[in-house]
């Protein structure tokens, strides 16, 4: 029966290697010729990788119960704070011109 | 004709014609990987024949597509093995590997050649010929491994013979035998090669087909 | 429509809120049944469109042309490949597709039944059929089945070159000679009923099972009114006829035209098109030629 590679194709010099499809064939060598043809022929790819779909091993459940969102930009809300920082360093920089009229507002 | 233009010529009609055998493969072969595969062969070919017409051109000073199509049959230098019309697979790789097995010999005398330019352009499709060897060494070596597919190999490889021993002149002749038997792993008939100077019944058919639209419209018309 | 159970409502939910699936994702048995068929449908067109058009690599005016053509042609069947790849990994495999297809059992797309009969016709498919065709294959890249919207940005990206050929080819017919344009114009006649059919009957979105399972995303009419309004200016202005006196954009912008014979249609698609049997009997008589091939490969594998 014939093997189901998956082929990843690197783009360009330094890209990464990405998923692009399947080629079905009866061996490794015509899997190779017919890869090339299938994701190389306009010269859009640099390299490709096939692999026997067996040999892939899927991994994809991931789990957060907890919310340990932390450690992910999305755990951040600072608009809120910053706003306030900002307006209470904007009136203690009034205070002091008030203080100090002649220019040399830097403390 | 010079004699550089005869040589541009057998090259390049081998290619046009060829080209077109392995395009005729297209939407009926065994697997469409392999429409796909020959179709890419089939392209190198014609761009092959294209950059070899364009030589023929500039030396008779018209442009490549009236070199490739305008000619009457009786001018074309192409050898009867690419001439043959075979819609049968163990015909098709046989014929296949044969000749590119034949196309190396004589690209690698070519790119031997003093004329720089011609052994350049023997240089570019050696290159990509390279590919065409892989497929027709893949094909070769599978049919040979099956119970099934090593007589109908066997049978198209020994049909063909003569019509191979025609692609090259003896100088180059002599090391075709040599590589094929060596790959074959035994010696091959002593027959008369199909040579250039007839052509298969096939080829005028081919050609009237292959000028149809061509020569519906005045010469110099643009496509 | 109504789902009976709750595994069902929640996919159609999913997928209904832009929600994609993956091969081995679980899916309702209808959803894997229409996709199937419908891939399946897409597949065999790409194939069947091969063989109008495969003649005409050999009869190629110049070598442009006729490697342009191969390309072109080598990209429809490369779909076909890909596509029945996804077909397969949704449980038909290619050999059950290619015995259907060409045992007339399944479906392929109205335009590849018709006969080719001229260098026009080259150009009016390369340009018209392909520009109809990246109308519905742009929409696709939204399909809710992720392998096969995947493979549409693909096929979107390779038909690109299709349209600038057949564009190319039918301007230099119309500023060639006399005969020349006429093949143009006389091919357009024949063509522009099977483009008006291209994108299917006016089936309104709510009604369309497809786009209920955001399989399609986009309405037939909404399809053939986009291609209607990108591309005849275009016709009109080489100064090309189009057959079909009704024609024309109305003030709110939407094009009325002739409503095609839908009757035909179906019975078009069901195998009863003009060239349809000389094609599926040549595909026929190659699959008998090379059984032997498939079983000397397939064999050696194992």
């Amino acid at each position: 029966m014939t093997v189901v590679y998956e082929v990843f194709r690197r783009e360009r010099a330094g890209a990464a290697m990405q998923h692009a499809g399947s080629v079905a064939a009866p061996d490794a060598r015509f899997a190779e010729i017919y890869a090339r043809e299938q994701y190389g022929r306009r010269g859009e790819s640099e390299a490709l990788w096939l692999v026997p779909r067996d040999a892939v091993h899927q991994v994809a459940e991931f789990v957060d119960e907890f919310d340990l969102k932390y450690r992910r930009v999305d755990g951040y809300s600072i608009k809120e704070r910053l706003k306030e920082a900002r307006e209470l360093a904007a009136k203690k920089a009034a205070r002091s011109r008030d203080a100090f009229p002649a220019g040399d507002h830097r403390r | 004709m010079s004699e550089r233009v005869e040589l541009l010529l057998q090259l390049a009609d081998d290619e046009l014609v060829l080209g077109w055998r392995n395009s005729e493969w297209t939407g009926i072969a065994p697997f469409l990987e392999e429409d796909v595969a020959f179709s890419s062969i089939a392209q190198n070919e014609i761009g092959h024949a294209r950059a070899l017409y364009e030589l023929v051109a500039r030396e008779l000073g018209t442009d490549a597509d009236a070199v490739a199509f305008d000619r009457p049959p009786e001018q074309y230098r192409s050898a009867p093995l690419v001439e043959l019309r075979r819609l049968e697979w163990a015909l098709t790789i046989a014929r296949h590997w044969l000749y590119e097995t034949a196309d190396a010999v004589r690209l690698e005398a070519l790119q031997a050649s003093d004329d720089a330019e011609l052994a350049g352009i023997a240089a570019k499709m050696a290159r990509e010929e390279a590919y065409h060897r892989i497929h027709a060494d893949m094909w070769l070596d599978r049919l040979l491994a099956s119970d099934e597919g090593r007589p109908r190999l066997e049978e198209a490889l020994d049909e063909l013979w003569p019509y191979a021993l025609g692609v090259l002149d003896d100088e180059l002749r002599a090391e075709f035998v040599r590589r094929v038997e060596a790959r074959l792993g035994r010696s091959q008939p002593d027959v008369d090669p199909v040579g250039r100077d007839r052509h298969e019944a096939e080829l005028a058919e081919l050609l009237d087909e292959m000028t149809s639209v061509r020569r519906s419209a005045p010469t110099g018309a643009r496509w | 429509m109504e789902h009976a159970d709750a595994r069902t409502a929640d996919f159609l939910a999913h997928v209904q809120s832009g929600g994609l699936v993956e091969t081995g994702d679980w899916m309702p048995d209808e959803y894997r049944r229409r996709l199937t068929k419908f891939v399946e449908m897409h597949a065999n067109s790409e194939l069947m469109g091969v063989l109008p058009e495969r003649d005409w690599i050999l009869r190629a005016p110049t070598l442009q042309r006729k490697l342009a053509l191969t390309a072109k042609i080598q990209d429809e069947v490369g779909h076909a490949q890909l596509l029945y790849r996804v077909v397969e990994d949704l449980g038909k495999p290619r050999d059950a597709c290619l015995d259907d297809l060409i045992e007339g059992r399944s479906k392929f797309h109205n335009v590849f039944h018709y006969p080719t009969q001229s260098w026009g016709d080259v150009g009016v498919i390369a340009w018209l059929v392909d520009a109809a065709a990246i109308i519905s294959q742009k929409a696709l890249l939204k399909c809710s089945y992720a392998p096969y919207a995947r493979i549409m940005r693909k096929i979107c990206w390779e038909e690109s070159f299709h349209i600038l050929h057949g564009r190319d080819v039918v301007l230099t017919l119309v500023t060639g000679t006399q005969e020349q344009r006429e093949l143009v114009q006389e091919a357009l006649d024949r063509w522009w009923e099977p483009l008006m059919m291209f994108h299917g009957n006016p089936i309104p979105a709510e009604e369309d099972p497809m786009v209920h399972w955001r399989i399609k995303s986009q309405a037939n009419e909404e399809a053939r009114q986009q291609f209607l309004e990108g591309y005849v200016p275009q016709v009109l202005e080489l100064g090309l006829a189009l057959p079909d006196p009704r024609l024309r954009r109305r003030d709110d912008g939407v094009w009325a035209y002739t409503e095609p014979d839908w009757e035909r249609l179906l019975a078009v698609v069901s195998g009863h098109g003009p060239a349809s049997a000389e094609r599926l009997a040549f595909r026929r008589l190659s699959r008998a030629e090379v059984e032997w091939v498939a079983r000397t490969v397939l064999a050696e594998a194992a």
